[in-house]
């Protein structure tokens, strides 16, 4: 099978997300598709069940969680220090350092480094960031294939489809579809629905990119400044298979991953395992410093990183909007959201997901696209309780409703501010205010509507929708205490 | 060095000594649509010996606005309440999340207005959910009178995460002799109401309150029992709804305020 | 101005005025190093990678090659790939193998790749210690034991002597002082390759070894 084959299917069919104006369909077709309904709410279940396992001592959790996110906190507030001391590291180490602004400049560096190799194969392990760029559909446009290794990603690329969890990419496939799924698109399999076999299957496909794979590609979990050290969490070894067999290892990541100090990987790699997917530990931590030196038989003989703004340094410049990079991707908040739970992945229509995604996209998509993503959600505050990093979810998704809401005006904190502006709506909140905040008028509305509440509309919008209409009491509790007194 | 936040809630708090008087701050919600919920916990409150003070001024902690991202005027309302409760006695809301909003978001939305903030720190270190005030400082032990009944327990997300109360509202069930409280499947979902968001995104709500409603109904409790009437309102109706359209007669789940329950099972209220 | 140049400034422009106080993680590790016992470390280091499917053996420091040898009969393995210029590797070359062919490995990897992918059944590295809090071997390649010994080969064999295994990974950073010079490539094992990405089975051999087998050279008296 040909790179060219592996993703023929995603050629055909556009890759590129669907704008997230379209989220309501999307939702409303999600929600009433049973199959993804139990399937998802299996999946969580379990996932829940498995991080819940990892945390039998509470105080430990805390006392750890305490710890990651002052270790976020504290490299962000040193972020351009460290993003220049790590590429002082990573220089000196023999890796080379880019920089990108959008996702348009960093494909365009990534293709730039594939076309002086010739490249016709890269690799891939798993990136959230490289799905952020659309980097495989950049490099297919310029005739370089672009393999999927990680088995959900491979999986997910097979269908023509995106990534529906960061952690678990194919969550949203049965072993069913995807036994189809390998015997109509990988030549000589027949229809297996043996996990085992079906894992082997991808195994032995695989195995032969790697080897003749020109370029691997990787995204980073910790960069280390100190050290120049790039940090990869996984399971499979196909991250360790792209970044250690073909000759060139491109990672790429978002600027916001840096840490000061070697050591501070160790409480943020305990608690991304453990939150993410339940796992103690992951089966392999790798550690790369630098590409294969003299006398070195093997290793990339280049290596490069590629740092990616794409949003982030708007969300850097507000104190508020700044813990949002805080995050270190683990994904417990969508496994976690009785939201996401019932949707899946693939109607937010972003790359990101979940409550993670809510918060991250509107900075890389502007809220023009995105403006109505921070209102799915009751702020039920799941998300922001499991959050190893402690990122305040809840509050951060009402400040975007509050950026998306509001009308627009100069200076804006993010682009798209004031896209979900509704005069109709600003001006009910407005007399709901002037209601609200003077008493007498409060009491001379609840009054009526309490004495009038037989004209209490019987359609209320989403209310009635699948419930009984909401009608005020016939007397308020003020006026039952002034009764009785 | 962050601010008061929801989670923070549930460190160990220290509670007065029972107080000579209280006041009651209702939230609009009990004012206008579950007013017998602030009369049976005003009525549990007096029983115990404590003098309850209503002000009549009240109206609503600002939530509403604040949580849809309108803070200018959830601003408005919530000055408009710090005037109501000028001696140093506690404040009881007998609902989660108008309590959370008082005890941890004021001070934030305060936050450019020193002096403002000052008064809402001061309001907020002393306002209480009903179950917590109950329990902690009440020390609520009354004999239970009703017949054995089981009943499932709802804590809204707000009283969970923000004030802590999960395990109070089960202690105060506890009490109740007769009294067994059947633990739902996914109990500490989200049952969908979210405010605004019942009405913006009403399919997902709608999902999520029915798989609430379905599963307080699986552990056959006769009903659901709360401390927040705007997860009651929502479980209850949608409910309601469920059985208008099976042709039901009878509330095949109907739902109280954990003060109601309370005050009916200990001879109060009949 | 270079993307770079507009990033950093915008960073800088956005920066809190006051740094944040470093973050302080002994009081987090202090007490999770424990006192525990070398003996009781051991156990806890075995008992975490066993249950991540690894498969260990206690041993000595004379009697371990003897033991791979007999592992490699019982395995069936024909040809197994190792270093040679390490101490670990010069005991291989001397040891009493019987239908396997140790390997040296010579060269750079470039003219040895068809038969690694397709042709070698197991890799043997040495680790440089372990962590005992989760099960973890902490392998460094080098110059003699390449990154892809203990990646592409079915199987892995790992050799650690009890004496290095420390109590957290944490604990591992500080003893060896690691920020003092880091390898090209370090790596944590813990346990074979494997995935769930498929309905959450858990299957084991998605790309890297299918095993992983560790030989503990545990020192002379030193309760097992």
């Amino acid at each position: 099978m040909s790179a060219q084959t592996a993703h023929g299917s995603s050629t055909e069919k556009p890759i590129a997300f669907v704008s997230a104006q379209a989220l309501r369909e999307r939702m409303h077709t999600a929600v009433n598709d049973p199959h993804l309904r139990s399937s998802f709410r299996g999946a969580m279940d379990f996932l829940m069940a498995k991080r819940a396992a990892q945390f039998p001592d509470e105080s430990e959790l805390a006392s750890l969680r305490s710890l990651s996110e002052g270790i976020r906190q504290y490299s962000l507030a040193r972020l351009p220090d460290l993003l220049e001391q790590l590429e002082a590291s990573l220089t000196k180490n023999g890796v080379q350092v880019h920089w990108a602004e959008t996702p348009a400049e960093a494909n365009a560096i990534m293709l730039g480094i594939a076309q002086r190799h010739q490249a016709k194969l890269i690799v891939k392990g798993k990136s959230m960031v490289s799905e952020e760029i659309e980097f495989n559909h950049a490099m297919e446009a310029a005739g370089v294939g672009a393999l999927e290794s990680d088995m959900g990603e491979y999986i997910v690329q097979l269908a023509g489809e995106k990534p529906s969890h960061i952690i678990m990419p194919a969550i949203h496939q049965t072993k069913q579809q995807i036994a189809k799924l390998f015997a109509e698109h990988i030549p000589g399999v027949e229809y297996t629905d043996n996990v085992d076999a079906l894992i082997q299957i991808g195994r032995r496909v695989l195995r032969e990119k790697f080897e003749i794979a020109d370029i691997g590609l990787s995204g980073v979990n910790f960069a280390v400044a100190e050290t120049g050290t790039l940090c990869l969490v996984e399971n499979e070894g196909n991250g360790r298979m792209c970044t250690t067999v073909p000759k060139v290892h491109i990672a790429v990541t978002g600027i916001e991953k840096v840490v000061e100090k070697l050591e501070h990987v160790a409480p943020l790699f305990s608690i991304l395992t453990r939150s993410a997917t339940g796992q103690a530990v992951s089966t392999y931590f790798n550690m790369i410093s630098g590409p294969r030196k003299p006398g070195e038989k093997d290793g990339p003989e280049e290596v490069h990183l590629v740092l990616l703004d794409n949003g982030r340094t708007q969300a850097y410049a507000d104190e508020q909007l700044r813990k949002t990079l805080q995050c270190i991707r683990c994904g417990a908040c969508m496994n976690h959201c009785p939201v996401y739970t019932r949707i899946g992945g693939h109607a937010y229509g972003t790359t990101y997901p979940g409550p993670i995604g809510k918060i991250v996209s509107p900075h890389m998509m502007g809220l023009e696209e995105t403006h109505l993503l921070p209102t799915v959600s009751s702020l039920c505050g799941a998300c922001g309780e499991v959050c190893p990093v402690k990122i305040p979810i809840p509050e951060l998704l009402i400040r975007l409703r509050e950026e998306a809401q509001s009308e627009p005006h100069a200076n804006p904190a993010m682009v798209g501010q004031g896209a979900g502006y509704n005069k109709l709506a600003s001006f009910g909140w407005r007399m709901w205010a002037r209601v609200y905040g003077r008493p007498g008028s409060y009491r001379a509305f609840s009054w009526l509507a309490t004495r009038f509440r037989m004209f209490s509309p019987s359609k209320q919008g989403g209310w009635t929708a699948a419930r009984t209409p909401l009608t005020p009491a016939p007397r308020r509790l003020r006026d039952m205490v002034k009764d009785r007194r | 060095m962050s601010s008061p936040s929801p989670g923070a809630g549930q460190a160990a708090r220290a509670y007065p000594a029972r107080p000579a008087a209280v006041y009651f701050y209702a939230t609009c919600l009990v004012d206008m649509f579950v007013p017998e919920a602030g009369m049976d916990a005003i009525t549990l409150l007096e029983r115990e010996g404590i003098r309850v003070i209503f002000p009549d001024n009240q109206t609503c902690c600002g939530q509403p606005a604040f949580t849809s991202g309108f803070p200018d005027e959830a601003r408005e309302v919530a000055a408009s309440q710090l005037d109501l409760f000028p001696e140093d006695y506690p404040i009881v809301v007998p609902s989660g999340s108008c309590a959370g909003m008082i005890r941890w978001h004021w001070e934030k939305i305060f936050a450019d207005d020193p002096a403002r903030k000052a008064r809402a720190a001061a309001i907020a270190a002393r306002t209480f959910e009903f179950a917590e005030f109950l329990l902690h400082v009440v020390g609520f032990q009354r004999k239970d009178e009703g017949a054995p009944v089981t009943v499932a327990l709802h804590t809204s997300c707000s009283a969970r995460r923000e004030m802590g109360t999960l395990l109070m509202g089960r202690e105060l069930l506890a009490r109740l002799g007769n009294v067994k409280l059947a633990i739902h499947d996914h109990e500490s979902e989200c049952c969908g109401f979210g405010g605004s968001f019942s009405l913006k995104h009403p399919d997902i709500s709608t999902a999520m309150v029915s798989d609430k409603v379905a599963s307080l109904k699986a552990t056959g409790a006769r009903q659901v029992v709360t401390a927040d009437c705007g997860c009651m309102l929502n479980i209850t109706k949608r409910a309601a709804r469920e059985d208008i359209d099976a042709g039901r007669a009878t509330a095949s789940l109907p739902g109280e305020h954990l003060a109601t329950f309370l005050l009916k099972r200990t001879g109060g209220r009949k | 101005m270079s993307a770079r140049d507009r990033i950093l400034a915008k960073l800088r422009a956005g920066q809190p005025a006051q740094p944040l106080p470093a973050p302080v993680l002994g009081e987090h590790f202090g007490p999770r190093a424990g006192t525990d016992s070398p003996a009781q470390r051991l156990a806890r280091f075995r008992a975490g990678i066993e249950s991540f499917h690894a498969e260990v053996h206690i041993t000595s420091e004379a009697g371990w090659p003897e033991l791979l040898a007999s592992l490699c009969a019982d395995k069936k393995i024909a040809t197994l790939l190792y270093g040679a210029d390490t101490h670990a590797g010069r005991r291989i070359a001397d040891a009493p193998f019987a239908g396997t062919t140790p390997r040296a490995w010579a060269g750079p990897v470039e003219g040895l790749k068809a038969d690694l992918f397709h042709r070698i059944d197991a890799g043997f590295t040495q680790t440089r210690g372990a962590i005992a809090e989760t099960g973890t071997l902490i392998v460094w390649p080098s110059e003699a034991e390449p990154r892809t010994l203990s990646l592409v080969p079915p199987i892995h064999f790992a050799l650690l002597d009890a004496r290095h295994i420390h109590p957290t990974f944490f604990d591992a950073i500080h003893a060896e002082n690691w920020p003092a010079g880091m390898p090209t490539n370090a790596l944590l094992i813990s346990g074979p390759s494997k995935t769930a990405d498929i309905q959450q089975t858990l299957a084991y051999g998605a790309h890297g070894p299918k095993e992983l087998i560790v030989l503990v050279i545990n020192a002379e008296g030193e309760p097992q």
